[in-house]
This record gives structure tokens, sequence and C-alpha cells, in this order.
């Protein structure tokens, strides 16, 4: 046949019209061009002008489309007809939904507050949601910080005023060494992976640290396969064996840390707290004058070395007692080498690259600027070595001190806030001293007295009430976990079946898949939320859920408020909150309704304004009782948290020209509209490294509304308020921990980054690390209902390394029964050999139970699909001491899930080949998915 | 039979970073947006909900361990589509003319409505990159985004396939291989990229650059190791040091 080339239309139009909006298919929040066909989404594609993801989108944002679409989409409110967790229910107008809701709380909002407990899982409207808490006036409210990564957000905000990922990043452009630990892959998404390759496009070395050698492992230059749960041992012997050779930037100490800050060294009260002058501020010794003096004095050059006495007490420097703890043989390479599961020659070759990259290829350039001290300094030092962690770090019972750990090792690099290291993203940096306290009281019919979440300065902040009870249902802010930042999510339904520390009567949760893949102990919790008392009544009286998909959870619900799609919705990405700003720019965005919703559904944040009118909430409420916004999109607008200060920071004023801070615009949301859905305000050249101590940055800060006035700071390498809760335990002051935790507290609460085993008394016998990952492609449980992704990620085996195949006779497609202290699985098995060799693995979310999520009852995450939530238990196995211990950090209560300890053994296959434990279908309320797709919705 | 051209003016196609893919699937689910919506039949998916989901995709990334004699064992993402052959067995099996190459640009295509769906093409193909679609019974195939990269309705800029504009790694390369001096051939050839299964002799015109070579820290410890002398073997020792280098800042 000859050739005869057909003709073919290679300009088709391709949409009627691009719609710019935020996705919300992950954490990640990318700007996303909608390209509408006939008033249907035909195609969305990455935004190229927005800050995150400069025109890239990962795989879950380009099928947005199949989520949008997915037949798991609640249609209408639901009132529940069967037992709790049967899934049978009948579908009610939303008038009687929120009478319902108005019935159940207005009555607690008057008398008891605290008996609602309202918990918001992976909100990304948590500045309004806990608005909403705190007018309610409970003091139970939290979002899902506490069993993500608080450990990180907390450890980097005690220690340097920011964390990884929202609060920075590294410098990209310039860094000539990224070393990765381990990562939740939205956390962030697509700006690590542009990241990864600018530095691969420029043959710059990564070093990856993770059991497993998958994703960003995978490409990283050299792989650490270290043991779970001892990344703070390898750390703490960098740092030796950095400090040892003297590769610290002992300049960068001196003018930016609290390392010369005096530290009282005499036994008694004022024991391990600084020196402080008589407005507060901690001294140090100038090394020009000898003289005392406060740190942030003009001119002066803080001494490292130098101790100070007076009225016979000595006080030392943090430095000294850095050198004294680290240089100590304990962390030598050799002595952790076989705890980490690294020979001690690479963990020198690290630190040696490490040295070389941050000091011999030490990069400037020339901005000028000008120091807190009024110095003017002619060029930035960029030490180009960065670093990024997330989960892996913080989801261990000793990750708060890893994650410090850390920073302290990028801090004594002097590698943060400079050319190549890692970047603050306003509003960080942001100190300690820059945050509230947790706030907690309980007064019938008005707002609580403050924000729900904080950061606790010392044994004062923690939230007990005169009896030492904890005031909150999670326990947040107690002796057991003092600085909870995020509050316990993991512990609610525990403590609320368990009615301790005190009973609820209504449970309110948003978006938390609590009676399944989000909840250690899942066959418990399902147990707890349709536990009955005596009288035949629920434990828990009441459950209102909100989600807008047949999650588990759903069933659970005894009345179901369906919430809208992202395409479908108002939300604002704001600087109150978790803003998407990038290093050099703070920004914002929002989303809006770029599709109408087919179903009879609302956004969740409006359904909470309407809740709120219905009970006449102060801060929701006029003077002359009118509500003060009909819906969210009015209260984005409209609401000023401080005057000038609202929920968006662009298209201020007016005129729609003032950013930061200015007046409401009630054009504002059209203005973000035609600006592509974001805002961007730049920072200037010169502010924009050094931040914490540039009086460029600061000022500008302010003029954005960031600071009410410049708030620079010392990085805090040692940690006062750790040291307070120290010393309560050692018996000084008023408020002092009970007696069973103050040895813990002692152990734990070391000012100084430590490390210590995590506790793992009662498994002797489950000796292989057990982990989770959430593939790239997937976002915790809403990947599976997603006919495209679940063809990416529909099994999830778990994971054997070659090592212990061999040992258990095991070949792919066998099946093993798992068992912790607390339960058992059985699970097909697949070898990898790019795995630590005693650590087994699975993805994450995958496991679904029957009846959920849309699919039918055979697919295969409900046959196949596992959760490894069964054998994790949210308390510890007994000790023997009477008491059942949280599988938590003792000092945030961080959910330990990564702790997990198991026994692998041979199994048969089960005999209808089905992973166990099984669990009976629940009814869907959705029914179940079209049989095929051929999706094209232009004609 | 179905002839190719003897020469095509350009050769159009990707080059492929297996040093940098992360194997996050960002390219296989933004090419199956496309090209659903866009040339031809709708990329379908069968028992879309059900117990053996199984949909048409034109890019699919497989991951393989390799296992090196010494070392770690390491994970290749390996993204895979049509390569656009100069020797495209799949165009001269076809008894249709249904499946061309492309005189201009050398894309691989296939004419929907010329395509009985007998399934030859996928058979001759080495690489297994062709798809019959279920719900239309007609092949589908990488078109390298025919209609986008010359399509006047999109800025210049997104004139690119689908694949390479989602990768957020940056990990794909478009351009034209039949140049040397363009971007795409300058980066094979500064990163000694290679043909997948040159002795099948289909002479594919994508390119894959390969993995750097991993795990190579420790050997540079001999070079590294002055950087860690202490400077001092006891604490006492460091702090004279520190004072020693304080003096000098």
């Amino acid at each position: 046949m000859t050739i005869q080339q057909p003709q073919i239309d290679t300009s088709p139009k391709v949409s009627d019209e691009v719609r710019k909006t935020t996705c919300y298919m992950c954490a990640c929040r990318c700007g996303i061009n909608v390209h509408m066909k006939d008033g249907k989404v035909a195609y969305i594609e990455g935004n190229r002008d927005h800050p995150v993801n400069k025109g890239v989108l990962c795989a879950k944002g380009s099928a947005g489309i199949m989520q949008v679409n997915a037949p798991s989409r609640l249609r209408k409110p639901l009132r529940r007809v069967g037992p709790r967790g049967s899934g049978e229910f009948r579908e009610i107008e939303w008038d009687e939904a929120i009478s319902t809701a108005v019935g159940w709380l207005n009555e607690l909002h008057e008398t008891a507050p605290q008996k609602l407990a309202f918990f918001t899982g992976r909100d990304q409207s948590q500045s309004f949601t806990s608005f909403w808490a705190q007018n309610f006036g409970t003091p139970n409210y939290a979002a899902h910080g506490g069993f993500c990564s608080v450990n990180m957000a907390a450890g980097g905000i005690y220690t340097m005023g920011g964390a990884f990922w929202e609060f920075g990043q590294p410098d990209w452009d310039h860094t000539k060494l990224f070393m990765l630990f381990g990562v939740a892959e939205d956390h962030d998404s697509n700006p690590i992976k542009m990241g990864l390759g600018k530095i691969k496009a420029r043959g710059a070395r990564v070093i990856g640290v993770n059991p497993i050698r998958s994703g960003y492992n995978a490409v990283a230059d050299d792989w650490v396969g270290i043991t779970p749960g001892t990344d703070g041992l390898f750390i703490l012997s960098l740092i030796h064996v950095l400090m040892k050779a003297g590769k610290i930037d002992l300049d960068y100490l001196s003018r930016y840390t609290n390392a010369p800050v005096l530290v009282n060294a005499a036994e008694g009260p004022e024991n391990g707290l600084f020196l402080r002058d008589a407005d507060g501020k901690p001294l140090v010794i100038d090394r020009t004058t000898g003289e005392l003096t406060a740190f942030d004095k003009p001119g002066v050059r803080p001494d490292l070395s130098a101790t100070y006495e007076k009225d016979g007490v000595t006080h030392r420097p943090v430095f000294h007692l850095m050198a004294e703890k680290y240089l100590s043989d304990a962390n030598a390479p050799e002595a952790v080498a076989e705890r980490c599961g690294i020979p001690a020659s690479r963990i020198r070759a690290i630190a040696a690259e490490i040295a070389r990259v941050a000091f011999d290829e030490a990069i400037e350039l020339d901005h000028e600027w000008t120091d807190f001290r009024g110095e003017t300094h002619s060029k930035m030092i960029g030490r180009p070595v960065s670093f990024h962690s997330m989960r892996g770090v913080s989801a261990h019972a000793n990750g708060f001190q890893t994650c410090r750990a850390l920073h302290v090792l990028q801090i004594l690099l002097g590698t943060v806030e400079v050319p190549g290291g890692f970047r603050f993203k306003p509003p960080y940096p942001k100190p300690v001293e820059a945050h509230p306290t947790p706030h907690g009281d309980r007064r019938p019919g008005r707002p609580l007295n403050g924000p729900h979440l904080g950061f606790p300065r010392g044994p004062d902040d923690l939230l007990l009430d005169d009896d030492d009870n904890p005031i909150r249902i999670d326990k947040a802010f107690t002796w057991e976990n003092p600085m909870s930042a995020h509050g316990l999510m993991h512990m609610v339904i525990s403590n609320a079946a368990a009615g301790d520390p005190y009973k609820i009567d209504t449970l309110f949760m948003y978006m938390a898949n609590m009676s399944w893949n989000s909840s250690m102990n899942t066959k418990g919790v399902m147990e707890m939320l349709t536990a009955k008392d005596d009288d035949g009544n629920y434990v828990i009286p009441n459950i209102i859920y909100s989600d807008a998909y047949s999650s588990e959870m759903v069933a659970y619900a005894d009345l179901v408020l369906p919430d809208t799609t992202y395409l479908e919705r108002h939300d604002c990405i704001s600087l109150l909150d978790r803003p998407i700003c990038e290093a050099d720019a703070a920004a914002d965005a929002i989303r809006w309704p770029v599709i109408e919703p087919d179903r009879d559904v609302r956004g969740f944040q409006s359904v909470l304004i309407e809740l709120a009118n219905r009970m006449n909430l102060p801060g929701f409420t006029n003077e002359d009782g009118s509500a003060k916004w009909k819906d969210y999109a009015d209260y984005i607008v409209n609401h000023e948290r401080r005057p000038g200060i609202g929920p968006l920071a662009g298209f201020r004023g007016p005129d729609g020209d003032k950013e930061g801070r200015g007046e409401v615009n009630p054009e504002q949301l059209n203005r973000y509209i035609d600006n592509g859905g974001f805002y961007v305000a730049h920072i200037p050249e010169g502010a924009d490294y050094y931040k914490p101590w540039n009086t460029a940055y600061q000022d500008w800060a302010v003029g954005m509304g960031i600071y009410d006035s410049p708030q620079p700071y010392l990085f805090q390498l040692y940690s006062e308020p750790m040291r307070k809760f120290q010393l309560a335990a050692e018996g000084h002051g008023e408020r002092q921990p009970p007696e069973h935790l103050r040895q813990r507290i002692k152990d734990t609460m070391d000012p100084l980054p430590i490390w210590y085993e995590t506790d793992q008394q009662g498994n002797e016998g489950f000796t292989v690390n057990a982990l989770t990952q959430r593939p790239m492609a997937m976002y915790h449980s809403w990947g599976t209902q997603n006919a495209w992704l679940r063809q990416l990620h529909g099994r999830n085996p778990l994971y054997v390394p070659t090592k212990l195949m061999r040992e258990h006779g095991l070949q792919d497609g066998d099946w093993a029964k798992v068992s912790s202290p607390h339960g058992e699985i059985t699970v097909p098995v697949m070898e990898m050999a790019a795995l630590n060799e005693n650590t087994v693995w699975t993805w994450n979310a995958i496991g679904k139970r029957k009846g959920a999520w849309a699919l039918q009852e055979d697919a295969p995450e409900a046959t196949k699909g596992f959760l490894l939530n069964h054998l994790i238990h949210e308390l510890m196995p007994p000790k023997g001491d009477g008491m059942r211990w949280a599988n938590s950090d003792p000092i945030t209560g961080q959910a330990a899930w990564f702790d997990l300890k198991v026994k692998i053994e041979k199994a048969d296959a089960p005999g209808d080949a089905e992973s166990q434990p099984e669990f009976d279908p629940i009814k869907s309320p959705v029914g179940t998915g079209p049989k095929d797709l051929a999706w094209k919705v232009g004609k | 039979m179905t002839q190719l051209p003897q020469s095509t003016e350009r050769k159009m196609g990707l080059v492929i970073d297996l040093d940098t893919c992360v194997g996050c699937h960002a390219c296989v689910i933004s090419c199956k947006g496309w090209n659903t919506e866009n040339y031809g039949a709708p990329l379908s998916d069968q028992d879309a909900y059900g117990s053996n989901p199984s949909g048409t995709f034109l890019n699919r990334v497989h991951s393989y361990e390799v296992t090196p004699d010494e070392g770690h064992a390491q994970l290749i993402h390996f993204p895979k589509s049509c390569l656009h052959c100069e020797d495209a067995p799949c165009v001269t099996v076809c008894p249709t003319g249904a499946s061309y190459k492309r005189v201009e640009d050398g894309i691989v295509l296939v004419n929907e409505s010329d395509c009985i769906g007998c399934g030859l093409c996928a058979w001759s193909c080495p690489y297994g990159a062709r798809e019959l679609d279920q719900a239309e019974g007609v092949m589908k195939k990488c078109t390298l985004c025919v209609d986008r990269i010359y399509n006047e309705n999109l800025p210049e800029v997104d004139r690119i396939p689908s694949c390479v504009r989602t990768c957020p790694a940056g990990a794909r390369h478009f351009g034209d291989l039949g140049d040397p001096n363009s971007d795409v051939s300058k980066l094979v050839a500064e990163r000694e990229g290679v043909d997948l299964m040159p002795e099948m002799g289909t002479k594919p015109v994508n390119k894959y650059l390969p993995p750097r070579p991993k795990d190579q820290i420790e050997d540079q410890i001999d070079i590294l190791a002055p950087l860690l002398a202490p400077v001092a073997e006891e604490p006492k020792g460091f702090l004279g040091w520190l004072d020693k280098t304080l003096e000098k800042l």
C-alpha cells in the first residue's frame, strides 16, 4: 500500500473556557487550569503562573476529573435508620439536617460546650473551623496534625521558628547537597519533585535516608537504608563528627542562635534556665568588651565560650553544654552503627561530604543586608547543604527530639536561611513567642478565651483544671504530652468511649476516616463507635460527620452532612492558616465553584456558618442579632481577624490595590479569579535570606501584616520551655507532674536534642519493623474511588526483604501471618530487595471495607487489600505497672505509627483467598459505580 | 502491508531521564486525561469500580528492581510509550493502512476510521506500546500529542506533549532528534542516551538517559578523610580550639 497520509486537524479547539482554581487531590495545593466544554470539566492541567507547581501537575491532580465525577460522591443529607455501622440511612432535606444538628448542638453551647468534640481531619480551613469551635465554646477542637506530623511542625517551631514543607523549603536553585529523610510524598508533592529535577539537572548530589528505596529514594545518588526509629541517633552521630572536626559555623552560631546564651549551672529551681535582664532578655557575654549584655544590643558580638559568675553561681553558654553532650564517644559512628544499620565508614563519609560542601563549596550572593543588631553585611554567605524530612522521622515516639536534632544539625552548619540551605516561607519564620499558648476554659454560652492550640512555654500553660484533670477530651497539653501543639485526634474516640477524662454528647467530625485507615486499632474503634451502655444507648450519643464521599466513616454517623467536591466550592488557602507561600514570596489562594453541584450537597464551611447563625454564636452574630455572614464566600471576603487583616491578603482595600493589610474589598474573590485563583507578594531582594534577623525582611513582614512589630530572635538550640517541664519533674515549682510521669519527663524532655529507644516493652519476640508509605499517585483513602488512579495502585502486598523471604520460605504470592502484641493479619507478600533487611512495608490506605467508596464488593482493595492499622494499638502493651501508656511521643503526643514491630510467619492462603481480618460489608448509601467508562465531554 | 516513508523531515520524539524519574505516574494520568478528551476515541476503562479494572493507557510507568553484584539493590522507574520508530514494524504489518508514520515529523499514528482492530500491530511491536481499546475496538497509541504540538489554540509554550508539560521532575524532554543541534539531541549526547532494545532493529526515535552510578559516597572517603580530622581529642581541648578560632573571627 502506498503512503496516503490522512489529513488530521492538528489545531482542534481545546476548550470553551479555562477556569483557574486550586487543586485538592492532596495537601499540596497546586494551581490548576480546568478546561471546560459545554459547562463540564473536560481536562485539568497545572497552572504555569502558580507559585506552588509552576505548571506541572501530579497524577492525582490530573485525575481530578474522575474525582469530581466519582460515583462515591454523597448526594443528599442522611439520617441513620439502621444500627451504627450498618450503612442504613434515609435521605433527608437540608432543613431537617440543620435542625437536627442545631437540636443537638445548641443546648451544649448554652450549657456544657465541652460535650461537643469537633475534630476536622484533613481540613484546609483550620483558621475558620477553629474560629467556629472557639465561638461555640468547646475546648475540644483540633485537626489531624496529632496523628500526622506534629513532631516535625512543633520540633521546628520550638527550635527555629518553622519546620519543613509549609514552613520552608530547600533553596533548590543553589543547593549542592540535598539530604532527604523519610517523607510522605504529598508533603510537599510537586515542589519536591521539581526541586529534585533541578538538583539532578545540575548534577548535585541527593542522599536519601529511608528504610525503603522507592520514589525519591530510588533516584537518590546514595541510599541510606536506616533502621526505622534511629534517625536521631544517626543525626547526633553526624553532629558528633562535624563538631569534633570543627566543621561548624561558629560565626553563625554566635550571631543567630542561643549557643552563646548563658545558662544557670547551679542546683535549684533556676538550674538550666537562661540568665536574663530586667526586660527578660537572655544575656550573653560581649566578646569585644567582656561585659554581660542583652543578646540583641546593637554591635554586640556574643561569645560562645565565656562563662559568667554571679553571687557564687556559674552561668555557662549553651555551646559548652552542647560540646559536653555531643563530643561524647556515645555519639561516635562506631557506637551507633549497628543500631542504625549503617556502617560507621558510611556515617563518616556522609559527614565528610556535608563538611566539604558546606565549607569548601560555600557560595556568596552580592546582596547587602542589615541585621537586627544594626550591622550591615555586604554579602550573603551560603552553605549549600539542605535537608528535608516529614512523617518518616515524625511518627515515632522519639520523633520530636529527632526533628530537633535535624534542625540543630542544619543550624550548626550555618545553613538555615542562607543561600543554598533551608529557607523559610512567609509567614515563617515565626518564633514560639509569636505563637499563642493553648486555651481551654469552659464557659457555657461564651466563646473560648483564646485559640485552642498553641505552644506551651512551660507548666503554667498546660490545660489542667483545678484538680489537675485534663480539660480536653484528647488530653492534649497535659503531663502525658505537654507540648501537644496539634491536639491528639487519634485519642478522641477512645477517650470519649471510655468517658475519660469525661463523657461527651456529640462527636462532630469532618473528612477524617476514623473508622478505617485514620485510626490505630481500627476494629477497636468500630466497637467504640457502636458501644452501648447498660440502658442500650450509644456511649457516644450523637455522631455528626461531613464528607464529600462515601467513606468507611459515613456508616458510623447518625447524621451525614454531604460536602461538595473541590471544584464545586469556595475555599481560601490563607496566610492565617496553612498557606502556599514560597521562600521568595507570600502567597495565598482560593477555590471557587468552577462547576455547580449536580447533587443536593453543600460546602461544609458554609454549613458551619448556617449552624452558627441558627445558634447565634458569638463571633458570627452582629450586635443587633443579625448574622455577620451568609456563607463561606461572604466570610472569606468580609471577616477581619485584626483590623485590616482577613483570610486573604491580596487585593485588599476599596480599590483592591493593597496587600497584606487593608480594608475589606467586596470584589476580592473576583479579583482572585481574574488573577488565576491566587495572589503573590514578592519579598524584595536583600530581604530574601537571613529572614529572622534581616531588618528589611522584618519590616516587609510588618507591612504585610504577618507581624505587628519586628520579631528578630535567636534559634533555640537549647529549648528553655523543655527545661521548665524538666524542672517541674525534678520537684520545682507549683505545678508538678504526677509521680508516675516524673522520670519519663526528666528523661525525654532534655533541652538539647537526644535520642532514646522508643518504648517497646511487651514486644518481646516481635523484631521486624513494619511501615507504610503513601503512593505518589494516591492521597490517603481518596485514590481508590478514582477509576484512573486505582488502576495504578489497586493492590498492596506486604513487601518483604529478600533475607526475610528466604528465612520464612516465602515466595511472591504466598500468604503470611503478620502479628504484633495487639493483633494479627494474614496478607499476600511480595519480595523487595531494595529494602532495609529487617523491615516490611505496604502502601497506606489501599485496603478498603466492602461497601465503601462505591466499589463493588469484589474489588481487590476490599478482598486482597489490607491495613496495618489492625496491628497498631493506641496504647502500648501492658508493662505490668498497672497502667497503659499511650503509643505516642511523650512530648507532643504524636501518634507513633512507625514504631510498630511485628513477627511474620508463612501461612496457608485463607479459605476465600481474602486478606484477614474481614469485616461485614456496609450498605453503600450511594450504590456502586458503573461497569465501564468512556469519558469524553466534548462532542 | 503499509509502507513507511523513506525518510521524515523531522524526527520528533521524547527523551526520558531514568536518573530523574521518581515513578510518580503524573505523565500516565495527564496522557490519559488529554487523550481521552482529544484525538480519536476516548481511552475507555472496563470494570472501572470492580474486581479487575483495566483501561487503555498510551503511556505506563513500570518499576524494575536491579540488584548489582556489589552494593544495594536499586529501583528503576521506567516510563514507556510508543517510541515512534524509524523502522516501525507496527506500520508495515498493518493490513489496512490505518497505521502510518507521518512524513513531516515521523510521528506514528493510527487512523481510527481505517483500523479494524485486528491487533497485528500490537503483536508486532516489541515494546508493547499499543493497546486495543475494548470499548471502541480500535488500536490506541501515543500520538506524541499531535493535536497539541501544532495547536494554535494553545499558547506556544504549551505546544508540547501533555506528559512533558506535566512531568514534575522534568524527566521528560520533547524535540527533534533528527536535528543534532536540538536541545534534546545535545542532552542525549551529553548523557549518553540509549535506544531501547536496539537489537530489534526498529530504530526508535525516543531515547532514554541512563541512571547515573549510585552509592559511591564511601569511595571518596580517602579524599575526604582530612576534612574530619579532630580539632582535639578531648572536650577540654575542643574548648581551647574554640577560643583560638573565635579570636580569628
